[in-house]
């Protein structure tokens, strides 16, 4: 029997992975339902954006919260570049060579990656203090981020709803078609989107280094489980992406205490494909 | 007999003497890219027969990985030979991919959702597999256990020229495959599911049944495949033969050669194999990642400009230019 006391720790460990798979699922799900294509090399972006991070801090001397700005202008920056060089020409063609693009965008960034700073794992180290609650360890790393990724989440959502350009970008997620008749320009709302994306990758990226080591595969470890999200809440629903990031990071955190670290991403994969069949909408989808 | 029937004749001889051209050195490693390649081209055609009609699947690996892992371990923990532990590999993934299709037609999952629940299944046998590391050997892999000497009931062999000869057949074999697919009721059926699924039902066509059909057959080829690489290679490793990586690869290489054509997955395979053999031998221990670097690129390049494939621009160019000819 498992000591109730490392569930709990399990537990709550996973609420606070969840924050962040909120974040990294919350860009990718605005790019997909805005633009309709899945970016499989989002998270390599943000990858790209942890090595930032973790130069300006780790090898430069600059304080975290300069890494952190630094990181989301880059983030943008990206995914601004990402839209023009690589979505952009291929907009209209099928969406199996969308795909792909951003495929080989995920083969050119892990391996460049390699290229420039090899396999080795690399991590920025804050003097944090210890918590404790209930004789549980916190790491106060993963509080922090938590707490900055739900404020970042609010910001997103205040700038989808009370801002100009957050309604135009969610009035295209809702109809491409009519938006285009309404005189709108679908082009600027892409290039908004896409930006606001890849600012929230640079987000990410500031919040995961200061909990996890980057390495040119940390996209392959933490890409699947981000479109496995996306999907579980629906693609293009942020509401729903939400609430799955907190079940599938509880998932994983609670059988991997259980089993092992490989078992809880299977059974959260397994959740997933089941409730694909089951909730092909999402898992607050309307039934229709 | 047509110019393109003499052509194909003309390749096909001169790929049969040439493990008897002699190269010297160079010998041994053409035969060993070759081997690849067939092994591989069987592999993306297997892969084109579901994605041809708008079943992308990013999960092959899964049952490359299935295929590969079953043989490998019947032989040895048991000392089955691989002939009836390619069987049991077949069952097997026949099943399993009936598991996963049944459902996603069932539920009607298509597009980007089967993309996705495809990429999930292809994760979760590569996650199985590491998992299981007291069997598999984890993230470190496993070798075939070796036979002492030449054996065809182990399916080892020291000349790479009989893996060669058997690699070239089941190339050949695959292609069949794809001609009597091509040639069937069964692809009118699935192109109209492909276009229209309700369209499709509303006229008799049973839905469900053509589309694991066609996922059990491409499966299967896929386990034929690994199993064929893991015997050539003697070495099973869960991120080369299950997982996204490979599954990507596959589809990059169909695409890249397109998947419309009988020929379109080998054209693609053969360049890719041929581009990252090149870039590898180019840069060598010297820069690494250097040669996947300038991969990933050319592969976003060929996507943006030839989004129909190579293999299938070329055919478009010279059907454009055929009419021309004839009426000038």
């Amino acid at each position: 029997m498992i000591d109730p006391l490392f569930l709990a720790e399990a537990a709550v460990n996973g609420l606070l992975l969840g924050g962040v798979l909120a974040l990294l699922a919350l860009g990718l799900n605005l790019i997909f339902g805005v633009i309709d294509i899945v970016w499989i090399a989002y998270v390599d972006l943000v990858m790209i954006c942890m090595y930032a991070v973790y130069f300006i801090v780790q090898v430069y001397g600059w304080p975290i919260w300069a890494g952190g700005l630094a990181s989301v202008a880059l983030g943008a920056v990206l995914g601004l570049g990402v839209h023009l060089l690589i979505i952009s020409p291929i907009l209209t063609s099928a969406p199996v060579n969308q795909l792909l693009a951003t495929g080989g965008l995920l083969f050119f960034l892990q391996s460049f990656a390699t290229f420039l700073w090899t396999t080795d794992h690399r991590s920025v180290r804050l003097a944090l203090p210890r918590l404790e609650l209930f004789d549980m360890p916190i790491s106060v790393a993963r509080l922090v981020a938590f707490t900055l990724s739900i404020l970042v989440m609010l910001g997103l959502y205040l700038f989808l709803t009370r801002t100009y350009i957050g309604t135009a970008i969610r009035a295209v997620s809702q109809d491409r078609e009519a938006m285009a008749l309404m005189g709108a320009n679908p082009q600027r709302v892409y290039l908004v989107t896409s930006a606001v994306g890849g600012a929230m990758a640079g987000v990410a990226a500031a919040l995961l280094i200061i909990q996890y080591a980057v390495h040119p595969f940390f996209g392959a470890a933490f890409g699947p489980i981000t479109f496995m999200i996306c999907v579980l809440g629906g693609l293009g629903n942020m509401v729903g992406a939400f609430v799955a990031s907190f079940i599938m990071s509880e998932v994983i955190a609670i059988s991997g205490v259980i089993w092992s670290t490989e078992m809880g991403y299977v059974i959260a994969f397994v959740v997933f494909i089941v409730m694909i069949f089951i909730r092909p909408g999402g898992i607050l989808a309307r039934r229709g | 007999m047509t110019p393109a029937r003499a052509l194909g004749l003309l390749v096909l001889a001169v790929l049969a003497v040439t493990p008897f051209v002699p190269m010297g050195v160079m010998g041994e490693y053409t035969i060993h890219v070759l081997v690849q390649i067939f092994i591989w081209s069987f592999i993306g055609g297997a892969w084109s027969l579901m994605g041809r009609f708008g079943l992308t699947s990013l999960g092959h690996g899964a049952f490359l990985g299935l295929g590969a892992y079953t043989t490998t371990l019947l032989w040895n923990f048991f000392g089955l030979t691989p002939w009836l532990g390619a069987i049991v590999a077949v069952a097997v993934t026949a099943v399993f991919a009936v598991i996963v299709a049944y459902p996603c037609s069932r539920f009607q999952v298509r597009g980007h959702y089967f993309a996705l629940v495809t990429l999930a299944v292809g994760e979760v046998v590569r996650l199985l597999i590491i998992a299981e590391r007291d069997w598999t050997g984890g993230s470190l892999g496993v070798t075939v256990k070796p036979a002492g000497d030449d054996s065809l009931l182990a399916l080892q062999f020291a000349d790479r020229r009989v893996f060669y000869y058997g690699a070239l057949a089941l190339w050949l074999a695959g292609l069949a495959v794809w001609w009597r697919v091509d040639r069937s009721m069964a692809r009118s059926a699935m192109e109209a599911i492909g276009e229209d699924e309700t369209a499709a039902a509303s006229v008799g066509i049973h839905v469900t049944r053509f589309k694991v059909g066609i996922t059990v057959l491409s499966a299967v080829l896929t386990a034929i495949g690994g199993v064929a690489y893991a015997q050539y290679i003697s070495y099973v490793n869960p991120d080369t033969l299950a997982g996204i990586g490979v599954s990507l690869r596959i589809v990059f290489a169909v695409v890249l050669g397109g998947m419309y054509s009988m020929l379109g997955p080998t054209v693609g395979t053969a360049l890719t194999i041929a581009l990252s053999e090149y870039l590898r031998v180019l840069f060598g221990v010297k820069f690494i990642g250097m040669a996947e670097t300038i991969y990933g690129l050319l592969l976003i390049l060929f996507i943006i400009f030839l989004p129909s494939g190579i293999y299938g621009t070329v055919r478009q160019l010279v059907r454009r230019r055929r009419p021309a000819a004839a009426s000038a």
